[in-house]
Order: C-alpha cells, then sequence, then structure tokens
C-alpha cells in the first residue's frame, strides 16, 4: 500500500498530465497550422484550405491522416537507423520541452529549478533532427541543409543564450514560474500605477523582445530564415527524402518548436498567464486562457512575418546574427547589469 | 546526500541505468565502424552523464553539459566528421596501434580519479582545506550557490580560463582568416550609405547618339 502512495499513484498522476498535455498541444498545433495557412492566404487575396469542415477548420487532421495512411520511403543508399531516428528526435525534443512550461499558475508537470535553462538546452538539441536526417538520406540538397542548419542554429541560440541572461539578471531566478510572477511588479507600479501589462519585462527590455522574436525565427527555421529548407535552392532541404509518417514527424517537431518558443516569449516577455490588466473582468478569465491569447498573438505575428519578409540570403543571415545580434545582446547583458545595480535589487 | 551513503531504491535503480547505458555508448564510440555513429553515441553518453549529474543535485551542471557540450561541441563535432571523406577500412586497420596509447591514457584518468575520489583516505587533512562547504540544496539553489564562489572565491581562476579560451579563438582566427583582395565583397555600411546623389547621374541624350 505505502508502495502504491508513494511510488505509483504520483507516477500515474503524471502521466496523465503528460498525456493531457500532448493531447492539448496537438490539438491546438494541428489549429495552428491551419491558422498558419489561412493567414498565409488571406495577404495573398486566396481563400486557402476551404474544403474540409466548416471553413476548412479540419484541413490539418485531414492532412494528418493522409501521411499517416502513406507508404514510408526509405531511399536505398540512406543509413536507415539514423534516418528513422532523426524525426523521432525533432518531434520527441521540442514535445520534451513543454514539460517545464507553466501554462497558469503551478500548471507546469514538473516545475524545476532551472526551468528556463532546461528549455534552452533542448532547444539548442533539436539541430541534430535537421543534421541527422540531412547526412543520413545519402542526398546532396539533404546534406547541404544539414550543414546550413548547423551552422545557422548554433549562431542564434548564442543570441538567444544572451537574451535570457539579461531576463535572468531582472529576475534572478531559474525558474520559469518565478520569471512569470516577478512581472507582477515593474516599470507600471514604479510610476504609481496598478498591475498592468506594463510591468511585463517587454517594455524595460524591449531590444532583448525584437531580438529574441527574431532570433527565434532563426532557431526554428521559420522564413525569412528557412534556408535549411529553402525550396528555391534545395527542394526541401533535409525533408527531401522523407515521405509519409516520419515526413509527418518533422512538420509536427518544427510547429511545436515555434509554439514552444512563443511560450518562452510570452512567459519572459508578455508575463505568462497574468491578465494584461488586474481588475475585475479581466481577473475572472482563467489564467490559461490569457495564456494561450498570448500565445497565439506571437504565432500570428511569427505568419505574418513568413507572408511579407522576403527570405534572406546565406551570408546576411550569419551576418545578422554575430554582427548585429552578438554585439547588442552583449551590451545589453552589461547595460541591464549596470541599470540594475544602480537600482540596487529591483526588478526591472 | 551524505558522502559514502550508499544509493538505495529509484534513485540506485535510475543510476544503474543511466550509467550502465552511458558506459555502453561509450564502448560504441570507440568500437563502432562509422565515425557518424561514434559521433551520436558520444552524444548519448553526454546525455547520460547529464542525467548522472541531475541525480546527485547538480541541476546547474546537468543543463550547462547539455547546452554546451551536446548543443553546440557536438554539433560541430558532427559537422566536421559528417564532411571528411573517409575509407572505413582502413579507418579499422590503423584501430589496433592506438590501443595502447588509448590505454594508457585511461589508465592515467583512472589513477588520477581514485586518488580524488579517494582523497580522504589519503590525506584526511586535505579535503578540508580544498572543500567548500556546501550548502544545503534545500535552502540554497546550486546555480546560486555555484555563482557564489565562482565569482568570488574563484574569480581569478575563472578570469584565466575565459582568457585561455579568448586566446584559443584568435589563434583560431589568425590561422583561418585570409583576406583575399580579388574577391568582391558586399559592404553593408557603404551601400546604406549610397544616396541618389551618389549613384545616379542625369544625363540629356540626343537622339541617335547615345552617351
Amino acid at each position: 500500500m505505502e508502495f502504491f502512495t508513494i511510488w505509483v499513484l504520483p507516477a500515474l498522476i503524471i502521466i496523465g498530465q503528460s498525456l493531457l498535455l500532448l493531447v492539448a498541444l496537438l490539438v491546438f498545433t494541428a489549429f495552428i497550422l491551419y491558422a498558419d495557412r489561412k493567414i498565409w492566404a488571406a495577404v495573398m487575396l486566396r481563400r486557402g484550405p476551404n474544403v474540409v469542415g466548416p471553413w476548412g477548420l479540419l484541413q490539418s487532421f485531414a492532412d494528418m491522416l493522409k501521411f499517416v495512411f502513406k507508404e514510408p520511403i526509405i531511399p536505398a543508399g540512406a543509413n536507415k537507423g539514423v534516418f528513422l531516428l532523426a524525426p523521432l528526435v525533432s518531434s520527441v525534443l521540442a514535445l520534451a520541452a513543454w514539460a517545464v512550461i507553466p501554462v497558469n499558475e503551478g500548471w507546469a508537470i514538473a516545475s524545476i529549478n532551472v526551468g528556463i535553462l532546461y528549455v534552452f538546452a533542448i532547444s539548442s538539441l533539436e539541430v541534430y533532427g535537421v543534421i541527422m536526417a540531412g547526412w543520413a538520406s545519402n542526398s546532396k540538397y539533404p546534406f547541404l541543409g544539414a550543414l546550413r542548419s548547423a551552422a545557422q542554429m548554433v549562431s542564434y541560440e548564442v543570441s538567444i543564450g544572451f537574451v535570457l541572461v539579461t531576463v535572468l539578471l531582472a529576475v534572478g531566478s531559474l525558474d520559469l514560474s518565478v520569471i512569470v510572477m516577478s512581472q507582477t511588479d515593474g516599470l507600471g507600479t514604479r510610476l504609481g500605477l496598478m498591475n498592468t501589462f506594463l510591468d511585463w519585462h517587454w517594455l524595460p527590455l524591449l531590444p532583448m523582445f525584437v531580438i529574441f522574436f527574431i532570433s527565434a525565427l532563426a532557431e526554428t527555421n521559420r522564413p525569412p530564415f528557412d534556408l535549411v529548407e529553402a525550396e528555391a535552392e534545395l527542394v526541401a532541404g533535409h525533408m527531401v527524402e522523407y515521405s509519409s509518417t516520419p515526413y509527418m514527424l518533422f512538420m509536427l517537431g518544427e510547429y511545436i518548436a515555434i509554439l514552444l518558443m512563443c511560450a518562452l516569449m510570452t512567459i519572459l516577455f508578455l508575463g505568462g498567464w497574468l491578465p494584461p490588466v488586474d481588475i475585475a473582468p479581466f481577473t475572472w478569465v482563467p489564467g490559461v486562457i490569457w495564456f494561450t491569447l498570448k500565445l497565439s498573438l506571437l504565432f500570428f505575428m511569427i505568419a505574418m512575418v513568413k507572408t511579407f519578409v522576403p527570405r534572406y540570403r546565406y551570408d546576411q543571415l550569419m551576418r545578422l546574427g554575430w554582427k548585429v545580434f552578438l554585439p547588442i545582446s552583449l551590451a545589453m547583458v552589461v547595460i541591464t547589469a549596470f541599470v540594475l545595480k544602480l537600482l540596487e535589487g529591483g526588478a526591472a | 546526500m551524505e558522502q559514502g551513503a550508499l544509493l538505495t531504491g529509484l534513485p540506485a535503480a535510475f543510476f544503474y541505468l543511466f550509467a550502465f547505458v552511458a558506459v555502453a555508448a561509450a564502448l560504441m564510440v570507440v568500437s563502432s565502424r562509422n565515425p557518424v555513429h561514434s559521433v551520436l553515441y558520444l552524444i548519448l553518453t553526454f546525455f547520460n552523464a547529464s542525467a548522472l549529474f541531475l541525480l546527485t543535485g547538480a541541476e546547474f551542471l546537468a543543463m550547462i553539459l547539455l547546452i554546451v557540450y551536446v548543443g553546440a561541441v557536438a554539433v560541430l563535432f558532427l559537422f566536421v566528421v559528417m564532411m571528411l571523406d573517409i575509407d572505413f577500412a582502413e579507418l579499422r586497420t590503423g584501430m589496433l596501434q592506438y590501443a595502447p596509447i588509448g590505454a594508457l591514457v585511461g589508465l592515467v584518468l583512472l589513477a588520477e580519479l581514485v586518488i580524488v575520489l579517494g582523497g580522504s583516505s589519503f590525506g584526511p587533512e586535505t579535503v578540508g582545506a580544498i572543500a567548500q562547504p556546501i550548502p544545503d540544496l534545500a535552502i540554497r539553489e546550486n546555480t546560486a550557490a555555484l555563482g557564489d564562489v565562482l565569482y568570488t572565491e574563484y574569480v581569478f581562476f575563472f578570469q584565466l580560463a575565459g582568457l585561455v579560451l579568448l586566446v584559443a579563438m584568435i589563434g583560431a582566427i589568425v590561422l583561418t582568416l585570409h583576406h583575399r583582395r580579388d574577391v568582391k565583397r558586399q559592404d553593408i555600411s557603404r551601400q546604406v550609405a549610397r544616396t541618389p546623389e551618389t549613384s545616379i547621374e542625369v544625363v540629356e541624350v540626343e537622339s541617335g547618339k547615345g552617351i
């Protein structure tokens, strides 16, 4: 009996929570995919997916079924084990990072001390999915895509790391929940206002928010930085040889990684589950709704970037990462530390 | 965790799991036929080492191991190994002649580890002098505890390590940077500084003559 209460019950609870999050996340991803296509279509004055279900809402599910029922083709020259491991790596890692994301107060599967480092570590591993796929396909376009992604993702991780450092300096903790709760007190309350969206980190750390947003695009291979899978140059990059379920896993991993970056921006800069104004009608809404709304807003911005920014050239991408973002973010770390020292201990 | 206390229960099971996978993966690094597979096994080894760090409560070290070694160093490893044009058969023949050297390095490392870990039995008085008092994990997060020691007690060593890395970085840049004069390069500041006055010339062209 004791064994049951100490080991089995908590394990069952964790499995239940994980399944709930997984299902919620996958359904949300399906609609995010649909939203991405609809937004893109709307900007181009097209209709976008509109056949399956009302307004085409079920398009993603139809696509998923189609992928699953197709035959997976493994090229003869491919390294079979690594070839099949790559899509698994990319989707499982993207999902694994969600374990520490708090979507409401106390609503994280694992609330760990070094939550932000964990997310950063997992997102820095996502490059392996692409590299392994590129190498194992034994074909030149995937290989070129893999080489590009290795350099691109490592470069932009550096500036993401520095952005995280500035936020950590301002908060003084690596715990994601603490980072959110520290945003109840900030610039707005210092001016004598009540708790509003002015307290959140986006305002004092605005340059870092912009850098993080752009770096997140590069880190997740979104346009305009989708050089890994640039169809005009590399056909589909690392995914050329993939079909059926493995291909679907890549798409899934990609979109969940994008959502992860949106969630991270929500937590770091937009006050997580906190309501925009701390008065009656806003506080009635549950925190998870606010979290989802902020997430969706950020995804909308990412989708809009895809529609109206042309693709970067590879050397310009590298220049932006190393010669523009790195110095700015490094300088901001020093400036933030200096300002915090002047304010002595107060959260920015 | 108390010194010398044996692991029991679930932590012990996880310890043996991670340790076993780490050792097995390390063996595969040396013995697998394909160098890319070797690097992938190396990554698996890093992963398990980081899990072992987590088991001892050193979560900061675990995450840094993942970020620095797996997320950056191993990516570059893989990058280089993938681009090598290797004859696998030839690679196997040279394997045995390096084995003694490898064994020697392994032995030296083993001896050093034994001396460090068994330090208390070799000279009990040295341990107190070198070890910092470890704060209770419940009171102090080990990220903060590490920072407290690193930036006060060991700040010069920290700076020195940074300096070594800086020198290595400059060395690598000096070795690889070639400024070729005959290549056209993009100069962003020059492009941005261009105005219509400096780049456009308005000419009256008479018909039938050209410029």
